[in-house]
């Protein structure tokens, strides 16, 4: 694959017309220190891409730009769907990279969604409407059975799958993943790919993930993007996956070590 | 105000007889549940060394006060918690320092300013009251003053506690909610060093953190929900704040420092009562 990879690579041309977000030439630079270059990447509904690269090579930084968190060069676009959400201003689901607090908070799922959801003070009184709701979006992610355990009691797969919950709430136009499975056992792991998978085609999303687990997610993406500071390629998760950089990197290529010669 | 006055007289109670109980008794009915309600918020998010410094510092507002002549302190010890409060949160944004570094260098200037604005002539102990604070010399003034800011105070918290919960639990989770996580914070630093200003005078510059901190970290160790944090902490606070006025008249011990120790001894209990329950599964 070139230095300059299509944005659309990997796809059937006929979905070009579907772009849901067009990230254009977008570049970051922290304390004169370029972190991404020329990152060029269309994001479609009802599709998944996997962020892949090395520490540092500044996957979570493109979340952060999408959000609008760091200054950025270059334009993101957001085509939104009729009636749902603004052009200026989409609906962005995000997963934060290991939500860390105190384990002792008082604060328990429900809270976590009336806080979000309302600006009804969720000390005041407790609404059966704020908890309907909750109990609407935890059934995406099948954790209705959650909703008034304290966020301290959870296990972190059953967390994540809260989080995934909250940020589906409201539906969002694009939904950013940061490492969501960090952290979690393998069959926690499979769960959340399966309702994420699952979630893509119900909803309709976007979706953009960002992955160490680069066995898991092969099977689960439809594009991965192997990013260092810049894109070094995008594709079918087959066609990236055989990238020699990739394997290099990812140290895939390493070969058994030989015996008995000099 | 006199007709409550005339209702607390009429306990059948030694301390109820004397107005100068029952002005503190007021104070403390209307501050008690406002330092509950911003203390829950600062356990939450971490913000306690940040509310001690304010109430340290405001010994320089006191300074300012002086040099310039004001017959009561009040508004310079107000206006200058408020710039260092803003000032704190800019400086940690502008130089990404740790929180607590910006803060303890923040306090240190202050502090020392305080002290040579304060010392000069050579007359400090003129100001040592601000130190222990004295509740019961409130005036019926100024408790109506402290009525009108804790409603107005109070009201815009409630507004918009539900947001600054969320950036306490995690920021970037909370600013990608929409809107921004910079003008809550900002909003909650003015409130706090606009609370623990009002109040010094009566509970005084070294202990007033432990008012702000301590029924919430009692009510957080019994608390299921968000909404019992709140609630416990509210009752936890007016109880304190009552049982410890009562016992400093009968004591003949400073009131401010003795409603501490009580609320420490509620901590205490409620520590314990954690500890016997995660034993009992």
């Amino acid at each position: 694959m070139e230095d300059h990879p299509h944005p659309h690579a990997g796809l059937a041309p006929h979905r070009c017309g579907e772009c849901c977000t067009r990230i254009e030439r977008l570049d970051v630079t922290l304390n004169r220190q370029p972190i991404l270059t020329d990152i060029t990447l269309h994001l479609h509904c009802g599709e998944l891409t996997t962020l892949v690269g090395p520490n540092g090579a500044g996957k979570s930084m493109l979340l952060k730009a999408i959000l609008g968190e760091v200054p950025h060069g270059g334009t993101i676009h957001f085509l939104p769907v009729a009636g749902h959400g603004r052009e200026d201003a989409p609906v962005i689901g995000y997963l934060p990279q290991q939500l860390e607090f105190d384990r002792n908070s008082p604060v328990n799922v429900h809270d976590l969604f009336a806080t979000a959801a309302s600006r009804w003070p969720v000390a005041l009184r407790y609404s059966r409407r704020t908890r309907r709701a909750a109990l609407e979006s935890l059934r995406y992610v099948e954790a209705e059975h959650l909703v008034d355990r304290r966020l301290g009691q959870l296990s972190g797969g059953e967390l994540q799958r809260v989080l995934l919950a909250l940020s589906l709430t409201p539906v969002p136009n694009l939904l950013l993943l940061d490492e969501p499975v960090s952290g979690i056992d393998v069959a926690g792991r499979e769960l959340f790919y399966r309702t994420v998978s699952d979630l893509r085609r119900r909803l309709d999303l976007s979706i953009l993930m960002v992955s160490h687990d680069l066995a898991g997610v092969t099977t689960v993406s439809d594009r991965i993007v192997f990013l260092n500071l810049r894109i070094v390629c995008l594709g079918r998760p087959a066609d990236v996956i055989a990238h020699p950089e990739l394997r290099r990197t990812f140290g895939l290529d390493i070969a058994p070590p030989e015996v008995g010669r000099a | 105000m006199n007709l409550l006055h005339t209702l607390i007289a009429r306990l059948p109670f030694e301390w109820a007889q004397f107005e100068f109980m029952r002005n503190a008794l007021l104070a403390v009915i209307i501050v008690a549940p406002l330092f509950a309600l911003i203390g829950t918020l600062v356990v939450n998010n971490r913000m306690a060394f940040f509310s001690d410094a304010i109430g340290h510092a405001s010994l320089t507002g006191l300074g300012l006060g002086v040099i310039l002549g004001l017959a009561d302190p009040f508004w310079a010890l107000v206006g200058f918690a408020l710039v260092l409060g803003l000032g704190i949160l800019a400086l940690q944004r502008f130089t990404r320092s740790p929180m607590d570094t910006v803060i303890s260098l923040s306090m240190c200037f202050s502090l020392a300013l305080g002290v040579v604005l304060l010392s000069h002539g050579g007359s400090f102990s003129r100001f040592s009251s601000y130190l222990i604070g004295d509740l019961l010399s409130i005036t019926p003034r100024e408790i109506v003053r402290l009525l009108v800011m804790s409603v107005l105070v109070g009201g815009g918290l409630l507004l918009g506690y539900n947001r600054i919960l969320l950036i306490g639990l995690n920021e970037s989770l909370a600013r990608s909610r929409g809107r921004s996580a910079w003008w809550p914070q900002v909003f909650f630093c003015a409130t706090i060093a606009l609370v623990v200003t009002m109040n010094l005078g009566w509970v005084g510059i070294l202990i007033i953190n432990s008012l702000l901190v301590l029924p919430a970290a009692a009510a957080r160790n019994l608390a299921q929900d968000a909404r019992q944090y709140v609630l416990l902490a509210v009752g936890l606070s007016l109880f304190c704040g009552v049982a410890g006025l009562i016992a400093s008249f009968y004591a003949n011990t400073a009131t401010g420092a003795t409603i501490v120790l009580v609320a420490m001894g509620c901590y205490a209990v409620t520590l314990g009562i954690k500890g016997w329950r995660a034993r009992a599964g």
